[in-house]
């Protein structure tokens, strides 16, 4: 056993892994399987996609986290990108503070960020009537969070507002990791400005793209705590706002005079976790092992 | 050998605890956190006055997540001694599980009517497992120096209400309702089941609906959500995602006429308005004149012992105290809109309770119709009632189509007759 001091060094980490995420993970896979204390096989699954309410609620609540997922996807990443694309420019100037502002709102707790939002969004108290009300514009004011048509958009758009930091930054490192050689040889070749971009740029970095895309989806597909600050476990308006996690943890912890079915819940857990291993899986070795990468 | 007397003494006794025991500390699980002042200045101290060698120890949760918490706790084995109880189902299912100890030998047990236990016994009423503590009452508080500025008198009737709502819109410097349904469970609590029982007469519609004689979609139980889609216009601007907190700070601030309102709420609006204006209150408006009133009278806090405790003694000796008249004038006066439940007489200091408590004697009291029973299966009902009086008064559903909605979910699990187990599934 030459390489026993492999297993050594592996063990702390293997050990405690296993302990708090991997023996957690059956044993929410096993209480999916169970009713009553008895075991009953897929029925709990049958129950999901079988009776018409708890289908209605769970497409209900998978429809809303894609769209969810779709707001991060359009806004926020092309939105950290061009962030990225401006701040390595060597022309701006107080690239440091712009960086260190936007990524500010990423270290705070959610129910900072869902508690300011809604007060600067409420209808009574918020500075946002207010400001349309400067520029005329106070027709354009609803309250946003209350209306089923536009409360998941609102705080979609909110966590992109506090998330934008991360593509932004590992965009900003991926362009910095770009050899000036590469750059200089373009420039050589005629590509500058955004063709040098779309060209050069965008492909080097399609690699962190597709690692920030993973990300923000399995961020957004685990996502809770903003509904559950902002909009409360029931999700309202009519439910308008309730994704994966708050459709969760309403069944498995039960709200209100509703009681907690931790059968149910842990079924509702192994179908995310399963969407979410799906679509990292495809992502491995459908879309990352084709993607090409470039040695300087 | 010592302690095993003094126990021994304890068990004998019971209810006056030997000053020479060693000092045990109560742990009391609550989610009544904006209770915590009232508990560490005038209930523990009085206790422990009369009981030495019994410390209290009052450690609230969050309300929105006690249940959760207490549940994980109690499975744990390390919630505390004493428990506060949530009325009806959450509570009988802690003790089906054997979570709570059966109390209904407690001497001070006869001091509630059967009602009061209502909330906390077995569904035959053959045990009873909490100390009824306090019930709120449904109504509407307004501010009366609006009132009296604006020459409105309170509304007898619904179209007298409609008509004063009016009026305070015409004129323009009040908000006429101040009530919001982001979080929904306003527009449920204190718009469905505050005006309901003068629709469905209160105990007669509720107990209706658990022996299946009456549907939801029945014209008592679908008028109060057609009164609801008619509130909309008369709450401030952005009702839809106005919270709680923002209706009673628009309320307190002067700036909103009348409140739909629980009785809890006069503890909390007495300190934050400091005389800046007078409050009135009256009883949810009845639909023709001369009607008989009917008031939510909602049995809301009960008190009760963990199976597990290791102190079990001292807690019945607490928990008797809690039943006594003692606590009960005690508790009324320190927290103003919980109204005791026992039989025994309590004067009542604030005027704005008095008001409240006085409807009992001119109204029917009722408890909210989806609290006992109804709302043991999938969909759960009072769950669903937030949602659709929400959406009501958003204007999203119409009332007929909500009332669908409720009886299509309650009937889906629910069989009148048939024994229901207390559990989620």
């Amino acid at each position: 056993m030459k390489r026993a001091h492999i297993l050594v060094f592996l063990a702390p980490a293997v050990i405690v892994y296993t302990v708090i995420m991997v023996l957690p993970l059956f044993a929410t896979l096993q209480l999916s399987l169970f009713r009553d204390g008895g075991f009953v096989g897929l029925q709990n699954f049958r129950t999901l996609f079988g009776d018409t309410r708890w289908s209605a609620s769970f497409w209900n609540a998978l429809g809303n986290n894609l769209w969810f997922f779709i707001v991060h996807m359009l806004v926020q990443n092309p939105i950290g990108i061009l962030l990225a694309a401006l701040l390595s420019s060597p022309r701006l100037r107080g690239a440091a503070f712009y960086r260190t502002a936007i990524f500010v709102p990423t270290i705070l707790s959610f129910v900072v960020v869902g508690f300011i939002w809604k007060l600067i969004l409420s209808p009574i108290w918020g500075i946002a009537p207010g400001m349309l009300d400067a520029v005329g514009l106070k027709s354009l004011f609803s309250p946003w969070l209350g209306k089923e048509g536009s409360a998941l958009t609102t705080l979609a758009l909110i966590s992109v507002w506090q998330f934008v930091g991360i593509p932004m930054m590992l965009i900003y490192a991926a362009l910095l990791s770009i050899p000036d050689e590469v750059l200089e040889a373009a420039e050589m070749d005629g590509v500058t400005g955004w063709s040098q971009f779309w060209k050069i740029k965008l492909p080097l970095i399609l690699p962190s793209i597709g690692i920030i895309s993973i990300l923000t989806f399995v961020g957004n597909f685990n996502a809770f705590d903003l509904i559950y600050v902002a909009q409360g476990a029931l999700a309202g308006p009519n439910f308008s706002t309730d994704i994966l996690g708050t459709f969760f943890y309403r069944t498995f912890f039960g709200f209100q005079l509703q009681l907690g079915d931790p059968n149910m819940g842990a079924t509702i857990a192994t179908v995310m976790f399963g969407i979410i291993l799906a679509v990292v899986c495809v992502y491995l070795f459908a879309i990352q092992t084709r993607l090409r990468r470039y040695q300087f | 050998m010592f302690h095993r007397l003094t126990a021994a003494m304890l068990a004998a006794t019971a209810l006056t605890t030997p000053a020479m025991a060693q000092d045990v500390t109560l742990t009391i699980e609550s989610w009544r956190n904006d209770d915590l002042p009232i508990w560490q200045e005038k209930i523990i101290p009085a206790f422990e006055a009369a009981h030495p060698g019994i410390k209290l120890n009052f450690a609230p949760s969050a309300p929105a997540e006690y249940n959760a918490v207490l549940n994980s706790k109690l499975e744990a084995g390390s919630a505390g001694d004493i428990i506060t109880c949530r009325p009806f189902d959450a509570s009988l299912q802690m003790f089906d599980k054997g979570q709570l100890a059966d109390l209904t030998d407690l001497p001070g047990m006869a001091n509630f009517s059967d009602v009061a236990k209502s909330g906390w016994s077995t569904d035959d009423g053959s045990k009873t497992f909490c100390v009824p503590m306090a019930s709120v009452i449904h109504g509407f508080i307004y501010n009366k120096s609006a009132f009296d500025e604006l020459g409105l008198t309170e509304p007898k009737t619904v179209d007298e209400f409609f008509a004063t709502l009016d009026k305070i819109e015409e004129e323009g410097s009040y908000v006429p309702m101040a009530m919001g349904t982001a979080d929904q469970w306003e527009a449920a609590t204190m718009g469905y089941q505050n005006i309901g029982p003068n629709y469905w007469k209160g105990e007669e519609g509720r107990k209706a609906l658990i022996a299946g004689t009456a549907k939801l979609t029945d014209p008592q139980f679908v008028a109060p959500l057609e009164q609801l889609a008619k509130w909309g216009p008369y709450l401030g601007d952005g009702y839809q995602a106005q919270t709680y907190p923002d209706s009673q700070n628009l309320f307190t601030l002067g700036r909103a006429a009348i409140f739909p309102a629980g009785s809890w709420e006069i503890g909390i609006f007495g300190p934050q308005i400091a005389g800046a204006f007078e409050m009135g209150a009256f009883p949810p408006p009845v639909p023709a004149s001369g009607d008989k009133c009917y008031i939510s009278d909602h049995t809301d806090i009960g008190i009760g012992l963990n199976a597990a405790s290791k102190n079990a003694d001292a807690a019945r000796t607490f928990l008797d105290w809690v039943a006594s008249p003692e606590f009960a004038t005690l508790y009324a006066n320190a927290l103003p809109g919980f109204f005791p439940l026992s039989n025994a007489e309590v004067k009542l200091d604030d005027p704005l309770a008095q008001e409240f408590i006085s409807w009992r004697g001119e109204c029917e009291s009722t408890i909210r119709s989806s609290y006992q029973i109804l709302s043991r299966g999938t969909p759960n009902l009072e769950n669903e009632m937030w949602n659709v009086s929400a959406s009501v008064i958003n204007g999203t559903v119409t009332p007929a189509d909500g009332a669908k909605k409720l009886q299509d979910g309650l009937e889906s699990w629910y069989k009148p007759g048939e024994a229901t187990a207390p559990v989620a599934n």
